[in-house]
Formats: structure tokens, sequence, C-alpha cells
């Protein structure tokens, strides 16, 4: 091979693994990129589309309930409007009323959210960040 | 008294450090040898003065000062020794002295064990370490003082955060940050060469060692913090694909690439550009990720603290040295040499394949990293990238990488023979087929893509041993030749397979927990037993206990065999920790050769019930150990007599050995 075909041979695997991540890159992001809602951000497309989730606020005080086994039901609200969350499995330890949660799931066409993960704060000081926001950006925060 | 030592140290340290900036590139672009010769001593006594100030900080822990806002926000008189010492950096003060304190601990080993290097390169080389420590130094003095006092002080602290109160803060943020920092070391000397203008093979070897060494220790990070969070957040999982992670995995993937590119350079001198664009591009990451995780831009058990402040001067330090060396190396690269060039299929060729696919895993993984926080800040959606978007990128183009790592060491330099080479690895491709047939039959053919998997890991280490085989010609002379040949063999090729080996370990543990391993969460009552495994788990009930500084409920369960005889017991409690109203989750784990159980408590329920997660967790402890294997590697290719060269350190070593 001359000096030019090498260098085209290495530029052209370069090329061609770049392309080849550039289309997972593209399928991935288009299955599976999340948005984070609050429950007065949910628009009744978000309810119907059948899309996963990230749904933020607090967990609203008296909803918790517990159901057989490990089922669980809880609301989530930002203050303004509350969603019905249905989970099966282990809370974390600093799930509590009143406090900051995030949760990922589906809607149900009943318009109740399955969440297959929660996540609270983790220390006294700390509430998730894309929570904390909203609720600045709605004028509800109560924190410092 | 001591804080005050503390402060001064460290204002001392950054006016001596500036001295190191300055004067040691202005002798060396003068050609003036007493100016170059400040460049040693300076980096000396500021790494003196870091320890110093550390040492301070670390006395004002140990004696509970509470005068000091650090250790009241971050201590507790209560809390074990080893912990008050390993909560120094367990805040954002403290990690940042940490981080400052290992970059002062590297320029001081290039300027101690450097005697070889050309004076010029030395100093210019220390003069770069001394610019990133000055900025380093300005962002603690102007905005993360750990020394702050205030008045009146409190009589007790607020204690450190429960999750931190661990053994795995003793290890893992140092060794992570030898990692990371290691890597400086690397980005000063591709700057010092940019501005000499100058490159050739001895370039790439005095680098290695620096390499090596900053690798060997961000493996070990990397895999301590995973194993540190499989064990305490209770949540079962090794690898979360968390933007924090990646931020110590970009790195790692950078600085594999630059060992494999630095290697090619070394030897035969092609890829000059390339490497010097490497090494350049590993600590930019470094530095990317001490950004991400020390501004609070993102949502992680590290952000300790949000103060917008911060996050903009470590930005500015970022744009600077990653915009100022890019734009240098812009300016300069065309100056450098441009080496050989060879045929594809041939050692260097395998090393640029290698050098192709890390390179392109690493911008995938920064896109996912980054793609969320540009798209928050450009149109305020929020969106997070999960798991299965790595796993979807991330994972096919680590396929073709793995397959081809047996080959690597096996192609000669300069035109290798791909049909030789294949013919010889014949025996390790017939055990992988072997083992993947093996994985299809046991499971009737349902985990097709876990046989893949397996089969691949099989390939990795097998076709790693193979060099070894081969090289030293086990089967083919005497077993007592073979031998001797196989000790002979110099410390780099044990090093490679090593490391090769450990990878694929690495993949086995990963490819089997995840397709073997179970989890189910359940309802348990004392004396209700659940099959896990070959085993049946028994839970027994929960019993109240006490700790230094926390209260606990604990656990107990029975692991029963198939003969419901009891072979072991595990306990897993959950804490409170009353300084921070804080509940935390211990996990109880037992290890069953490479397997594990992993069981997980949650509420606890009526009539003396209890919510628990039970994982088992096959061939997981494997993921741990193949990352020791690599570390191993990494440590033995540091002993290869060819790199002493580049570490006089170890010639020393050698010339004493000669002497006895």
């Amino acid at each position: 091979m001359s000096r030019k075909q090498k260098r085209l041979a290495v530029i052209g695997g370069a090329l061609g693994v770049l392309g080849l991540a550039v289309a997972l890159m593209l399928i991935a992001f288009s299955q599976d990129i999340r948005y984070f809602r609050t429950p007065a951000d949910l628009t009744a497309e978000d309810m119907a589309s059948g899309a996963r989730f990230r749904l933020g606020g607090l967990v609203e005080k008296g909803t918790v309930v517990r159901g057989a086994g490990t089922r669980i039901e809880f609301a989530v609200t930002d203050t303004i409007k509350s969603v019905k969350v249905i989970y099966d499995g282990i809370l974390p330890d600093l799930f509590r009323e009143e406090q900051g949660v995030v949760t990922e799931g589906k809607f149900n066409p009943d318009g109740t959210f399955v969440a297959d993960s929660v996540l609270a704060k983790h220390d006294e000081r700390y509430m998730p960040k894309d929570v904390a926001d909203s609720l600045k950006a709605k004028g509800v925060w109560q924190g410092n | 008294m001591t804080p005050e030592i503390g402060q001064f140290a460290l204002a001392l340290a950054l006016a001596l450090v500036l001295v190191q900036s300055v004067l040691p590139i202005i002798g060396a672009w003068r050609h003036d040898p007493r100016m170059m010769a400040v460049a040693a001593p300076a980096a000396l006594a500021v790494f003196a003065l870091i320890a110093l100030a550390f040492a301070m900080l670390v006395h004002a822990y140990v004696v509970s000062d509470f005068s000091v806002l650090n250790v009241i926000e971050n201590s507790h008189s209560q809390k074990p020794l080893l912990y008050k010492i390993t909560g120094v950096w367990g805040n954002h003060e403290g990690s940042m002295l940490l981080w400052v304190l290992i970059l002062t601990f590297f320029s001081a080993l290039v300027a101690l064990f450097g005697n070889n290097l050309p004076p010029a390169l030395k100093a210019n080389v220390l003069s770069v370490q001394g610019w990133i420590a000055t900025a380093f130094l300005l962002f603690i003095t102007a905005t993360s003082n750990p020394f702050t006092r205030i008045a009146p002080a409190p009589m007790e602290g607020r204690d450190l955060n429960p999750i931190l109160q661990d053994i795995g803060l003793a290890v893992h943020p140092p060794l992570l940050y030898l990692g990371y920092v290691g890597f400086s070391v690397c980005f000063s000397f591709a700057v010092a060469a940019l501005i000499e203008g100058r490159i050739d093979a001895a370039w790439a070897r005095w680098v290695r060692p620096w390499t090596l060494v900053a690798w060997m220790f961000l493996t070990g990070g990397i895999a301590m913090g995973s194993y540190w969070a499989y064990y305490e957040l209770g949540w079962g999982g090794w690898w979360f694909w968390d933007p924090v992670e990646n931020a110590s995995f970009m790195p790692w993937l950078a600085g594999t690439a630059l060992l494999h590119s630095a290697l090619v350079m070394e030897k035969r001198s092609a890829l000059k550009i390339w490497t010097v664009l490497l090494a350049l591009i590993t600590f930019s990451l470094s530095l990317l990720g001490t950004f991400l995780v020390r501004s609070g831009v993102l949502t992680s058990v590290h952000t300790f603290a949000t103060d917008p402040g911060r996050g903009l001067f470590i930005l500015a330090i970022l744009t600077l040295f990653i915009g100022g060396s890019l734009a240098l190396f812009a300016f300069r690269a065309q100056s450098l040499a441009s080496g050989g060039l060879f045929q594809p299929i041939s050692r260097e060729g395998a090393l640029v394949f290698n050098n192709l696919f890390l390179t392109t895993a690493t911008a995938t993984v920064l896109i996912g990293t980054l793609y969320p926080l540009l798209l928050e800040a450009l149109t305020g959606d929020k969106i997070s990238v999960g798991a299965p978007f790595f796993n979807m990128t991330f994972g096919p183009l680590m396929i073709p990488l793995l397959a081809a790592v047996p080959f690597g060491p096996l192609l000669a330099w300069k035109r290798g023979d791909l049909l030789g080479v294949a013919q010889r690895l014949m025996t390790a491709f017939a055990l992988a087929l072997l083992a993947t047939g093996f994985v299809l039959y046991r499971t009737s053919g349902r985990e097709v893509l876990a046989a893949f998997g397996i089969g691949l890991a099989v390939w990795v280490m097998l076709g790693s041993l193979t060099d070894l085989a081969l090289k030293s010609g086990i089967g083919k002379v005497p077993a007592g030749t073979a031998f001797g040949r196989l000790i002979g063999l110099p410390r780099s090729v044990f090093g490679t397979a090593l490391a090769h080996f450990g990878l694929g370990v690495t993949l086995l543990g990963i490819v089997g927990v995840t397709t073997f391993g179970t989890e189910q969460v359940v309802a348990m009552k004392p004396g209700d037993t659940l099959p896990v495994a070959s085993y049946r788990l028994r839970y027994d009930g929960i019993t109240p206990a006490t700790g230094p500084n926390y209260t606990e409920e604990q656990g107990r369960f029975t692991l029963l065999d198939s003969a419901a005889k009891p072979v072991d017991s595990i306990i897993a409690a959950r804490r409170f920790y009353p300084a921070r109203r804080m509940p935390t989750t211990e996990a109880g784990i037992v290890t069953h050769g490479v397997d594990q159980f992993y069981i997980s408590l949650g509420d606890g329920l009526d009539h003396d019930g209890i919510v628990v997660r039970v994982w088992w967790k096959p061939f997981v402890t494997l993921i741990w150990l193949g990352a020791l294997a690599m570390m191993a590697g990494g440590f033995v290719s540091l002993l290869d007599r060819r790199l002493r060269v580049g570490a006089p350190a170890k010639r020393k070593i050698a010339r004493t050995e000669a002497a006895a």
C-alpha cells in the first residue's frame, strides 16, 4: 500500500467507527430519553403517550397507603396539582411525607403513575435538584 | 492556632507556586540553567507546604476543633477516629485540598526522579504543573477555604453524612485522585513538548511510566468506588452510569487509549501528534470530572455543596486549561515531525484499532453525560439519560475491541501476519466456542447474548494467556526450558497478559451477574423461608443494637442448604444516625466462592413482618477481581527493565540488586 492508501485506510476506519457510534447514539436517544415533569407540567399528551417519565415533587401528606406485601400508593404533588403513584418495592431510607422525591415510570390509562423506581433526597439539607428548581420556578419553594 | 498555621502554609504555597510557574519556563526559553534549577526545589517546597496545611486540617478533625467551620459541618466528637480522619476529604473544601496535595505530590515526584530528563523539558513540565496548582490554590483560597473559623465555637459538630462513614471513604477518593490527578503529569509533558516544538520516542518513554501509575490508581479508584456504592447504598447495583461515575470513567477510557498509543510512539516513533493530543484530552477529562462533581451542576451523593461562585470558578479553570492547551496544540502540532507510517495489519495497526474504539466510546459517554446538561441550559427541558442509552452505545463499541484484544500482542510490529496469528489463537477460540456452547446447552438456548458474552470473556482471558504460552514455548520445548523462558520474559509482556486477562475476568463477572442474578422483593415474617438459587433463606427476626454514633435494627437471616442445614448467617440492618437524623441501609452480604447473597431491609410491616429485598449475585466479585488483575498488570509493567530508564528510582533498586 502506498502512503496515501494507508492514510485513507485509517481515516476510512475512523469514519466508519464514528458513523457506527453516531447511529447507535441516535437510536438510543430516540428510545431512552426520559423527561422530568412535575404534576402541574403534565399535559394530556404526556399521560397518553405511554412514554417513560421522571415525575418529581413532594410526597403529599396523608396519602401514603400500604397495600398487600410490598405494594405502596402515594401522591406526588407540586402543591398545584397532584398525581397518584403506585409502586411495588422498597422505598428509599429518606422517603417521608412532605419531602421531595423523584419517581420513574409510566402512566396507566386511568391517569395513575406506575413507578418502578423511587429516589428520595439523600441528606437533611439536600433536595433533588430537579425538584428544587421546579418548586422555585413555581414559587412554592419553602427551603433556603 | 493550628488552623492558622494551615492557612499560612496555603498562602505561602500559593506564593511559591507562582515562582515555580514562571521562573523555570523563562529559564528554559533563555537557556538559563540557574532559573531552570529553581523548578525542582520550588516543587518540593510547595508539596511540603501543602502537606503541612493538610496535616493541620487532619489535626483539627482529630481533636474535634469546632471553631473551624469545616470541622463543625462534617465531624462529631463521638465519631470513630478513622471517620474523623477520612471526614477530612468527605466534604468539598477538604477534598479540593486533597486534590491539590496529590497534584503537588506528583510535581514533587517529577522533581525528585526526573534527573534524566533534559533540563529544559523538566523545567517546562514543572512550570506547567505549577500553573495547574496555582489555579486550584487560587480556587481554594478564594472560594473554598477549609480553615474558616467561627466564634463562638459550638459544643458539637453536625457529623459526617452517614453514607460516607465507611472504610470506603478512606480508600476510594485518595485512589481516584491519584489516578485523576496523576494524568496531570502526562498533560504537563504534552504541553512542554508543544512549547518546545520537539518530540521524540524518548518523550514517550518518559511519559509512559507516569501514565501507567495514574492508570493503575484510577482503575483501583473506580473499582473501589463501584464496590463501595454496591454494598453501601443497598441498591444491589455496581454501576449506575451516573454522571459522576462517568466523570471518572472517561479519563480512564482516554488514559487506556493513551497507554496504548504511547507504546506505538515509544517503539516506532509513530502517532506522535495523536499521543500528545490524547495526553491533553485525558487530563482535560479529569478536569471536566472535577468540574461536574464539584460545581453542583449534578445531582449526586458526591456533590457536597451547591455554590454558583465555585461552579463558575472551576468552569473558568476548565476553559483556560482545556481551551489553552488545545489552542497551543492547534498552533504547534504542525511543527512536531510526524512519524513513520505502517501497514494496517501490524501491532501498530492493532493499537490504532484500540485507540479508535476507545476514543469513540469515550465520546459516546461524554455526549450521554453532557447532553442533558446542555439541553437544560439551552431549552430548560429537563431530561435524563439512563443506563439503557449507555448500554446501547457503549456496549456495541466494546465488542469489536474485546474481540481484537488477543490479536494485538501477537501481531508483529511493522507488518503482521493475521492468518498466522489466527492459527495460533485456535486453541483459545475453540475453548471460547466450547464455553458458548456449554452456556447455550445449560440454558436450553434461552440466553444467547449471555452465551456470546461468556464466550467473549473466555476468549479474552485465554487469548491473553496464549501470548505467554507462545513466547515461552510451552508445549513445544521441554517443560524446564519453557519455564526458564517464561521467567525470562520481559515484565511488560506479563503486565500486558495480566491486564488483558483481568479485562476478561471483569467481563465474565458483568455478564454472569447480569444474566443469572435474581432479585426478589418479598414481605417476610420470622420463620418464613424463601428459595434463593439452590439455597433457602430463613428470616429469624429483628434485634435492636447500638453503635458508637448510631442505633440500628438488625434483621437476622439464616442461609440453609438443600438439606435444610444452616450454612451461613446474614445480618442486614437499618441504621439511624441521630446527629443528622438520617437513616441508612446496611446491606447484609455473604460471599460464597465468587458469588454473593445480598440482602437489603425495607420498611417494617404490621405484626413483626418486614419487606426484604434479596439478590443472588453469581460471579459478581469477578467484576472487581478483574480490576485488581488489571491493576496488578499495570504494576508488573512498571517493573519492566525498559521503563527503568524513565524512572531512575527503579534504577537505584536495580543497582543495589546487582551489587547484592
